[in-house]
């Protein structure tokens, strides 16, 4: 059987450091610009804070994985091209790819650096991961979150590359790496700028009965009551008014998380060999404890035991969870 | 931004002010500007994550306390105060939660996304200054509250223990009221 890495996520370098202390296999983190599908204000890495810390992973045997998972526009694949180079020369362990020209030009100039496919590439039939792992040298595929268990179980025996699955976060999965919602209301891609739903569009308002509004550009996509959770701000966990339903109806997504800690022992048995847990946009409160909680559960498995979960419910969006399409298609 | 009240509703409709401090707010000045300036020096890098918004004013809103904060993350002229509710000066984004939330916020023990969901922070002006100011305060590996408690020796210690009891209890008696 094999021991699946926890791959984890990190937006600064003490969110770096704080996942490396509580038992990340390898933590995911990107550069401060469009590179990445992070691309907040405020966060990510310098090249220099990037270098130091793979210095601080490596010292206690934590791998760097550098997501490189977003789009280059023409003209402006030398941003791309920038970063594949840095991530060579400070020497991380994988870059996390979903386009096929910072691919192509990665295994070219760097045979030895190691590439992973990001769920971006939204590659989940053999075919289409074949291809990768013979044109560029693909490692490992990162499979988009909308395949069960036992399909995932059956990739698994027919791919010549190693699979990741998420099994925490964010659950935006619609066909990843082709969204653009929010490009339509803010302008700003989140595939080839790295940003959906940046904070600049984004405006919390409240009313005198404190229900709040979630506005984008000035368009109001939710309004929560005092008593309701709240969610991101991005047009696919909206809430709209349709012909078909009585009120407002999240018509794309809701506001929810993916947690699969129940089902982890059936993605063990499928030969899954890396766990992802995402959120790099979260603190280093949220590592620390779902980092924590999934690093237990791993080790118990492995050592053949009943899996802690812990509750993790109070950090999912929306403080809704669920299995998505791991336990079924019908999850909705 | 034009100041707005504080949200109350959002936080069970209570200002009970269960830790009102002992001292008139000017005597907490030069203290908070201790912390700040601490803070500022043993950290200096985290200033460039504020990017544009390291010049912009804060209004820090502990809806459980009598008074309000009021920040200016700027290293070349860091500014932080309490401020009366009477008193609220202009500011791009105001952040409010209870006491203890916003404590553990900045100690990094809690998430803020989670305080977000749960309806428990309240964040209301630039989302971007928000985000900027959460991500340079979260890069900071130093509990700053326990920091802040240490530049003051024993009895520092004893007072954050102190508050965080006090804003428990007031957490846990709030919980018991809904």
């Amino acid at each position: 059987m094999i021991k699946p890495e926890l791959i984890c996520p990190a937006g600064t370098p003490a969110g770096l450091r704080t996942a490396v202390d509580v038992g990340a296999d390898a933590v995911y983190c990107g550069f401060q610009n469009a590179t990445n599908a992070r691309n907040f204000t405020g966060l990510n890495f310098t090249p220099e804070e990037m270098e130091k810390s793979v210095a601080y992973a490596h010292e206690r045997g934590t791998k760097v994985l550098v997501t490189l998972n977003t789009f280059p526009p023409a003209g402006k694949f030398d941003l791309w091209k920038e970063a594949v180079d840095t991530c060579a020369r400070i020497g991380v362990d994988a870059i996390i790819v979903a386009d096929i020209s910072v691919a192509d030009y990665a295994c070219r100039t760097y045979p030895d650096l190691r590439i992973h496919l990001s769920v971006q590439a939204a590659a989940s039939s053999p075919e289409a991961i074949e291809y990768y792992v013979r044109e560029f040298g693909v490692k490992r595929v990162v499979l988009p979150r909308i395949m069960t268990v036992s399909e995932i179980k059956g990739l698994v025996e027919e791919i010549p590359c190693e699979v990741e699955t998420f099994i925490f976060g964010n659950h935006g999965l619609m066909v990843e790496g082709r969204c653009s919602l929010t490009n339509y209301v803010t302008g700003i891609s989140t595939n080839m700028d790295g940003a959906c739903s940046p904070a600049a569009c984004v405006k919390y308002e409240r009313d005198a009965a404190d229900n709040m509004s979630t506005k984008l550009c000035g368009y109001t996509i939710d309004r929560f009551a005092p008593d309701e959770t709240a969610g991101y701000p991005t047009i696919c966990k909206g809430r709209y008014r349709a012909q078909c339903r009585e009120g407002g109806y999240y018509a794309f997504e809701e506001p929810i998380s993916l947690n699969a800690s129940n089902m982890l022992p059936d993605l063990v048995k499928a030969g899954v060999h890396a766990f992802k847990i995402e959120g790099r946009q979260r603190s280093r409160a949220y590592v620390k404890k779902v980092v924590g909680a999934f690093r237990e559960a791993v080790d118990s498995i492995m050592a053949g035991e009943e899996p802690k979960l812990a509750d993790l419910v109070a950090l999912t969006e929306g403080q809704k969870q669920t299995e998505g399409a791991l336990k079924t298609k019908k999850w909705r | 931004m034009t100041p707005q009240p504080s949200p109350q509703r959002a936080f069970g409709g209570s200002r009970a002010f269960p830790f009102a401090p002992p001292l008139p707010l000017f005597v907490l000045r030069p203290i908070l500007k201790r912390i700040v300036t601490k803070i500022a020096a043993e950290n200096p890098d985290m200033f460039d994550r504020l990017g544009p918004h390291r010049h912009a004013y804060f209004l820090i809103d502990p809806v459980n306390m009598p008074f309000m904060l009021y920040l200016r993350p700027d290293p070349d002229a860091l500014d932080f105060r309490a401020v009366s509710r009477n008193n609220q000066l202009p500011h791009v984004a105001c952040i409010s939660g209870t006491f203890l939330d916003l404590l553990t916020l900045m100690d990094a023990e809690q998430d803020g996304d989670a305080l977000f969901f749960s309806r428990d922070l309240v964040v209301t002006g630039d989302t971007e200054a928000v985000v900027c100011l959460r991500n340079a305060l979260d890069d900071v590996d130093e509990p700053i509250a326990e920091s802040v408690a240490d530049m003051f020796g024993a009895p520092g210690r004893m007072a954050l223990n102190a508050l965080r009891r006090a804003a428990e209890t007031a957490q846990k008696r709030k919980g018991a009221d809904q």
